[in-house]
């Protein structure tokens, strides 16, 4: 088998192609074609450099060295020195100090940033995505021999649940359990989903993991489909993720090639194929009954639980749905097994979590850590501090139905139990960071105007609610609310919890809630004083009257 | 010499087209929907019609579908289309200025097409870009680190 020596990934985001990236990865070809290196030096696009000081740039594996900012005509040098001579070219390396950018990754990659452990993304960016055999040199799809040949399904179900592993979507429900509600129903059909619609704002930890690693999601479904008894799985892909979707529709073709999709798996007599189905631009499929609804061809809106998708779920069979996230933590917990993993993270909380890092900080991007770091950690160590020597005033988790976390809050450490007996949730694990220039008003009046827009129109609470909510923090942001709109708005935010139909309407509520449970005092401000603190909202409505 | 087809013969092909690679399945209406707003630029009543009927499903059932995601649009929108990320990761990064910006460069506010037909500018959730907001997306390009003074060069580059 032909194995790949060494890998040049070129970073291809949209700041890098504006500045020539195309011709480099074109001369990095060219360059490896002339000194007869095509063979054992592969060249690949990185989607996203993870920094933007020096772009277009080059990160050649497995020294993890970045170049940059390159130019076509310094592939040659690099070609002849590095891949061909095996010797650094030191005056064409990025430079270590400047962190303006976005390095976050990267520098965890090389293993000096504390506590980073990688599971989930333990392969993203190393491996060639489009290529199975680079993952099977990864160990990939050797967990899957291992459940089909030497476990029974009930033995892969209490690995996954003595694991403690929690679903990664937001609610935190205990994966083994939910697979065993799935492996208990009778039906002679059911169907695995992996939920892949990850629309919360601030949230972009799948998409990396789709497009670094799509056979790691193959390989933990048809595991799932084995041990819970389904042939036929979905992975509910949004439809602004084209790169990832592309990846996908690849490695499910590479994968049915080498029989590990399809008829008799491993000739186990096993049977699994899995559909890519692309959503069209709805926040609201990210739940899991608006999800099968879209899939069956209808508009996405949430069906009235129970009965549960484990019971009745697509087509009305028994389905498995499972976040990205969690699935891709299977593999693993399979070839290594629970203790292995329990000895990550928190005992009630075990394993890592996938955080995106973004808003007023230096540095923006992606880390895996093990559960329990705190906010503090994460913004002075992987995060480099607060931007321009700014002062942390909040920050916001898990998109837009998470939390509001103030200062108060830095040292909580972050698992599923933590968090809730601060009565603040996890969420998807965005980490929206924002200064002391960011005014509450005007955030929790893009978060709202947020479920405006994404409410499905379903229900009534959340339809009129998150609209007239809407209508009453524009006002406040103008300068002329009143204090009788404040008590309407703490209204709303109850109703909204209390009455809406699913998770969106329910949780719509709680940037209000937070907003003022935490910074009454400056929404006060807008409404008695007639004033924005920051300086931020227009507070227009006062100047005309 | 190449003859322009007529609209509703384009309408017919794409839809045509669509039918064939995915067939006349229930839960291959979203996708059906997807092909067919990216040939024409959005679905005439023409196009829900004949996918309603080849689905043998009533028009409304497939106009409710159509009217739900935000991809799809059931109205007509300019030759160029903006996708502009307004939630609150790019909004704290400077997004407020960007879509100030872009509404000042092409006249028009959220929601509207310019009257030569040349540009839409919609205001859309999370387009999952979010390590390099303030973000926007023109027709499949996808613009990142945006600042208010790269605005007009962007836009530039579709005109004419």
């Amino acid at each position: 088998m032909k194995t790949t020596r060494s890998m040049v990934l070129v970073s291809g985001d949209p700041d890098s192609l504006a500045k020539g990236a195309s011709e480099v990865f074109q001369a990095f070809e060219l360059e490896c074609a002339r000194l007869g290196l095509q063979d054992e030096i592969k060249v690949s696009w990185l989607s996203d450099a993870g920094r933007h000081d020096a772009l277009p740039m080059a990160i050649i594996y497995p020294e993890a060295i970045i170049y940059g900012p390159l130019t076509a005509k310094d592939v040659k040098t690099i070609a002849e020195e590095h891949l061909y001579k095996g010797r650094i070219v030191e005056n064409l390396v990025a430079s270590s100090h400047e962190l303006s950018g976005r390095i976050a990754w990267l520098v965890a990659r090389k293993g000096t940033l504390p506590a980073e452990k990688r599971i989930v993304l333990e392969r993203a960016g190393i491996i060639n995505p489009e290529d199975i055999h680079d993952y099977i040199l990864h160990d990939g799809y050797s967990a899957l021999g291992k459940a089909l040949t030497s476990m029974q399904p009930a033995d892969v179900i209490n690995e996954i649940d003595t694991s403690g592993l929690k679903g990664r979507g937001g609610a935190g429900f205990p994966t083994g359990q939910k697979w065993r509600f799935v492996s208990k129903t009778t039906s002679q059909k059911k169907y695995v989903i992996c939920n892949a619609d990850e629309s919360e704002p601030g949230t972009f930890k799948d998409r990396l993991v789709l497009e670094g690693d799509p056979h790691c999601i193959i390989e933990a479904m048809t595991i799932a489909g084995y041990a819970v008894g389904a042939d036929e799985g979905y992975i509910y892909i949004r439809g602004e993720y084209a790169l990832a979707q592309e990846r996908l529709h690849k490695a499910i073709d590479q994968a049915r090639e080498l029989g590990l999709l399809g008829q008799n798996i491993f000739s186990t007599g096993f049977n699994f194929d899995i559909h890519v189905h692309s959503g069209a631009g709805a926040y609201i499929c990210g739940e899991e009954t608006a999800l099968i609804e879209s899939i069956e061809g209808k508009r996405g809106e949430p069906r009235s639980r129970p009965p549960y998708p484990t019971t009745n779920g697509l087509w009305n069979k028994p389905t498995l749905v499972n976040n990205v996230e969690t699935l891709a933590n299977v593999p693993a917990i399979i070839n290594r097994g629970s203790t292995w993993y329990r000895s990550i993270g928190t005992p009630k909380s075990p394993g890592t979590k996938v955080y995106t890092i973004m808003g007023n900080v230096n540095v923006t991007g992606l880390i895996e850590v093990p559960m329990g770091i705190t906010l503090r950690e994460v913004i002075s160590i992987y995060a480099r501090g607060m931007k321009n020597g700014h002062t942390f005033k909040l920050a916001q988790t898990g998109g837009s139905s998470g939390s509001i976390i103030p200062a108060s809050l830095q040292d909580t450490p972050m698992d599923f139990e933590s968090f809730g007996k601060a009565g603040v949730a996890l969420g998807s694990g965005a980490l929206l960071v924002c200064d002391e220039d960011t005014c509450v008003v005007d955030l929790c009046k893009v978060l709202v105007n947020f479920f405006k827009n994404e409410s499905c129109g379903k229900c009534n609470p959340c339809r009129i609610g998150n609209d007239r909510a809407f209508q009453i923090l524009t006002k406040i942001s103008e300068g002329v609310g009143t204090m009788q709109d404040l008590a309407d708005l703490e209204h709303i935010e109850k109703y909204l919890y209390q009455m809406s139909n699913c998770g969106l309407g329910q949780t719509a509520g709680t940037p209000i809630r937070d907003t003022l449970a935490h910074f009454r005092a400056e929404v006060e401000a807008h409404i008695k004083l007639k004033v924005c603190p920051t300086g931020v909202c227009p507070m227009s409505g006062r100047k005309t009257k | 010499m190449v003859v322009e087809a007529s609209i509703s013969e384009r309408v017919h092909q794409a839809v045509e087209n669509a039918l064939a690679r995915f067939g006349a399945h229930d839960d291959e209406l979203i996708p059906i929907l997807t092909h067919v707003n990216h040939e024409i630029g959005y679905l005439p009543g023409q196009a829900l019609e004949e996918i309603a009927h080849a689905l043998k499903k009533p028009k409304s059932k497939v106009f409710t579908v159509a009217s739900f995601y935000g991809m799809l649009s059931t109205i007509p929108v300019g030759k160029h289309v903006i996708r502009f990320c307004e939630s609150a990761p790019c909004h704290v990064v400077g997004g407020r200025q960007v879509i100030v910006a872009i509404q000042q460069a092409l006249k028009i506010n959220i929601g509207q097409t310019t009257p030569d037909g040349q540009w839409t500018l919609l205001a859309v959730s999370c387009l999952g870009i979010c390590a390099v907001g303030p973000a926007f997306i023109v027709d499949d390009d996808v613009y990142g680190n945006v600042t208010p003074e790269q605005v007009p060069a962007i836009l530039k580059k579709y005109q004419g």
